[in-house]
């Protein structure tokens, strides 16, 4: 008996918390397809909003994701052969530098930004492209890139491969690319995940590096929620999660079936 | 034994030792000659150097300064195992899981640039050779432990090496596989004929495969020989008791006899020492009636292995005589009996330091 | 060419660019912090100047009530997730770890909607106590955004802890007389120890440099990110912003650094 007083309390703990969790986000989307916010549901349900918001947006909207993609392909070429690397080396060495690259994550965005902003602020036009804010995304996102390949390098052994390879003949580059990589996949795809979705919805870097001609998807919706009615904002946001939400979708899936292996 | 006319190259070692980046000295530095067509076994407990020797002659590790590896003369030291043209079995076989058996067996021969259909020819063969007809399109996680070792030994082969280099390969293996194995890599390596350097820890495995061995240990070696040769005649405690079962027996040495509690013992060639270290192999010990016998013990119990019963006495020497007799000898434990030894199967060993 | 060499120019675009835009940034960063009137002492004035210092508390006092709640909450949940199956448990876990990769703004959007002057909260009270309740533009408001994207991080965690608890522990000391609560606080919980630690550590490293929730809420409440934020672009004062941000990058990096050395696995924060 006392048993299950003790489940029904915490189930309904549990739905309680995610309750406050789901109703915000039910009550964004709501409200970015009703014609009018204060009057609910009643007032009829519309997509006029979402259609403004692209009017609006749609520039920023595909500037994030030529700016996610761009971090994306930068991850993969410097970070997949970095992995390789830093796994193949290992040592004290190896080490520091995956230190190195993991602190973006320790140090807030902000000071990154600021960083930045103190050293290019001379070069006028790099820091006036969006390129300015593609160095932050990577900085922020290549450790993810890196620390998933090579946890992938350490299940499948890849050391013993890539010798058995080298005694085959294969020279180093070959071996990279008919070995190395091939066995890396799963890493590679989890990690360009990662990228991607924390390109896309990346804020406290890129509020600070941004102009009014380079803006990202959450700029705009910070001016969005600071400017435009209700409904607007909420439509955009009802864009992020469309966005969004199949991305960690997709990554939970791959984190469940790799687990599964 | 291995055909008169040997394939391959030959190789010889230098000087080649091998101390690691923390200190740790794998390797003294060793001269080795390994013949052209010649199977020859590194054979020693875990951490006794073997492994580093191989790798060594494969070129995955330099040796230290001094070292020199040459390959029919030539000298190798400088040169990276992808330009050496071995053939390599790892422990853990190194199969690529991206790539399906046939295209395994084939990846060497791709990197030579053998033509497709070319290539396609020769993966048949091996395939035949090492006995996986219809695994060609597997991929490696569908096979069996045994099957991959087969595959990792033809995706060695292939590539026609000129020397061939074995990881213990079968050690991964359960023990019934591998007794089986072991016979057919026998029968394989006789038929191709290569130069052959096999690296175990198994002293079967030596013993059946190798033209001669190399017992290592702590980093050294301790002897080289065939196989009859190691095991008749070991220089050393160590290698005695690392092939074959051994009784080592000391004692005070009196006008050419063994002083035993059980008995004396008579040495066989020149014992002119006040004791001696002796190893005395359990099958060239007779059991017979105990009176009138030079040396007595008591058994202690009897085991049946099956083509033969192993005793174990007591009071015959300081401690327990491992005794392997025939299963013709009706004898119990409890049981007084006498031993016969012959004198040149008692082998003198050098005193430890 | 050489292996050696091809590991070496593996590592080269990396290095390249973190030298370039990393590295060389932080340095600069470093160096602009002391380039202020007060020189090399303008370092201190996190600590010695009381504007700053109160900021510097609030924040730190924010970030440990986000820690302490978000612990407490995702332990509860995510042991009840963990230990139990029933209908609906996927849907339950999906509904709990959704926010995941929320942008603080959003979150700030959706506590707005929750509980600001329109919000959700606010019309609920209307109607039953004839007046508004608002709190999103205040304390309140700004802790309750902080929760809602600690929590989906800090269950997931907590959930793969409660995964390896060895449950043969559990029955043993259940043998030996202790009854749920006793097992409770002294097999589970200790267990879970490091879990806790490495978890509350990433917590209270984002909520300590958390930017886009306050900004969104524009309230007045003093959070050194906020105060960062305003020192610069409203106030011009680099080296007083590139201190204040090199002593929150230094403070989060310290948690985190803690953290590790009792876990003993790589942590790090986000958002």
């Amino acid at each position: 008996m006392r048993d299950r007083l003790i489940f029904t309390g915490q189930l309904l703990f549990t739905l309680f918390v995610a309750a406050f969790l789901v109703v915000p986000a039910i009550l964004s989307i709501s409200a970015g397809v009703t014609v009018n916010y204060f009057r609910g549901i009643s007032s009829g349900v519309t997509l006029q909003w979402v259609f403004q918001v692209w009017d609006l947006y749609a520039g920023t909207i595909l500037l994030s994701f030529v700016i996610a993609f761009a971090t994306l392909a930068v991850t993969l070429l410097a970070g997949v052969p970095s992995a390789y690397a830093l796994h193949i080396r290992g040592g004290r060495l190896s080490r520091i530098v995956e230190e190195i690259i993991t602190l973006p994550l320790a140090i807030p965005g902000l000071a990154i930004a600021l960083a930045l902003l103190f050293t290019y602020q001379g070069f006028g036009s790099f820091r006036r492209s969006w390129l300015f804010i593609l160095t932050g995304h990577v900085i922020f996102t290549m450790p993810f890139m890196v620390r998933s390949v090579m946890a992938v390098f350490a299940t499948v052994d890849i050391r013993t491969l890539d010798e058995g390879a080298a005694s085959l003949g294969a020279s180093p580059w070959r071996r990279f690319r008919d070995v190395i990589v091939p066995n890396a996949v799963p890493g590679i795809l989890g990690g360009s995940l990662m990228v991607v979705t924390l390109s896309l919805g990346e804020f406290n870097l890129t509020w600070m590096l941004h102009t009014p001609l380079t803006k990202t998807l959450p700029i705009g919706l910070a001016d969005a929620y600071a400017s435009m009615r209700l409904e607007v904002a909420s439509a955009y946001t009802l864009i992020f999660f469309v966005m969004i939400i199949p991305l960690l979708i997709a990554m939970q899936m791959f984190a469940d079936r790799e687990q599964r292996r | 034994m291995s055909a008169t006319l040997g394939h391959g190259a030959s190789v010889r070692i230098e000087a080649c030792g091998k101390t690691f980046a923390d200190g740790t000295r794998a390797l003294e530095p060793a001269t080795l000659d390994i013949a052209r067509g010649e199977t020859l076994v590194l054979l020693g407990p875990s951490g006794c150097g073997k492994t580093t020797m191989l790798r060594i002659i494969a070129g995955l590790e330099l040796p230290d300064a001094g070292g020199r590896v040459l390959f029919d003369g030539n000298d190798m030291t400088a040169v990276p195992i992808e330009q050496r043209n071995v053939g390599m079995v790892f422990q853990s076989y190194a199969l690529f899981p991206n790539m399906s058996v046939a295209d395994n067996i084939g990846y060497g021969l791709k990197i030579r640039g053998m033509a497709r259909k070319e290539r396609a020819a020769r993966i048949a063969e091996l395939v035949v050779l090492t006995n996986i007809t219809g695994l060609e399109n597997r991929r490696v996680d569908q096979l069996s432990g045994g099957q991959r070792q087969r595959v990792a030994l033809a995706r060695a082969v292939a590539i026609r090496p000129g020397i061939l280099l074995l990881d213990e390969p079968l050690t991964a293996l359960d023990a019934a596989l591998r007794d089986r194995l072991r016979g057919e890599l026998n029968r394989l390596l006789r038929a191709l004929g290569i130069t052959t350097i096999y690296v175990t820890h198994d002293q079967s495995e030596a013993m059946e495969l190798g033209d001669r061995i190399v017992v290592m240990q702590k980093g050294a070696i301790a002897q080289i020989g065939t196989p009859r040769e190691i095991y008749f005649t070991p220089k050393n405690r160590f290698v005695a008791e690392f092939i074959g079962a051994a009784n080592i027996v000391e004692s005070p040495v009196e006008n050419g006899h063994l002083v035993l509690p059980g008995g004396r013992q008579p040495i066989g060639g020149d014992a002119n020492l006040p004791a001696a270290v002796a190893m005395i192999r359990p099958e060239t010990i007779r059991v017979v009636e105990a009176g009138g016998a030079p040396l007595c013990g008591i058994i202690d119990s009897v085991s049946f292995i099956g083509d033969r019963q192993r005793m174990i006495v007591s009071g015959a020497s300081g401690k327990f005589l491992t005794v392997d007799a025939p299963n013709t000898i009706k004898a119990q434990a409890g049981e007084r009996i006498g031993l016969l030894i012959a004198p040149d199967a008692v082998r003198l060993l050098p005193p430890e330091h | 060419m050489p292996h050696k060499t091809f590991v070496w120019l593996c590592l080269l675009p990396l290095a390249v660019i973190t030298t370039a835009f990393f590295l060389l940034p932080m340095a600069r960063l470093v160096v602009t912090g002391a380039e202020g009137p007060q020189g090399l002492a303008g370092y201190l004035a996190i600590v010695t100047e009381p504007r700053y210092r109160a900021t510097l508390i609030n924040t730190v006092l924010l970030a440990t009530a986000t820690t302490i709640v978000t612990l407490a909450v995702a332990t509860v949940a995510g042991m009840f997730l963990q230990r139990h199956r029933f209908p609906g448990r996927a849907v339950l876990i999906a509904m709990l770890t959704f926010p995941l990769a929320f942008p603080g703004v959003v979150v700030g959007f959706l506590i707005i909607l929750f509980a600001g002057r329109q919000g959700l909260i606010g019309d609920l009270t209307n109607r039953m106590f004839g007046e508004k309740l608002v709190f999103a533009y205040s304390i309140w408001g700004l802790f309750l955004g902080y929760l809602y994207f600690s929590i989906p991080r800090v269950i997931l965690t907590i959930m793969a802890a409660v995964q390896k608890l060895d449950v043969g522990l559990e029955e043993a000391a259940r043998s030996l007389g202790a009854g749920p609560w006793a097992v409770q606080r002294d097999v589970v919980l200790p267990a879970l120890g490091p879990a806790f630690v490495a978890s509350g550590a990433i917590a209270f490293a984002t909520a300590m440099g958390a930017f886009g929730t306050a900004f969104t809420l524009a309230t007045n409440i003093d959070v050194l990110p906020m105060l960062i934020y305003t020192e610069f672009t409203l106030a011009a004062n680099f080296a007083t912003s590139a201190a204040l941000s090199v002593g929150l990058g230094v403070i989060a990096w310290a948690i985190l650094a803690l953290a590790r050395s009792f876990s003993g696995s790589t942590v790090a924060a986000a958002g």
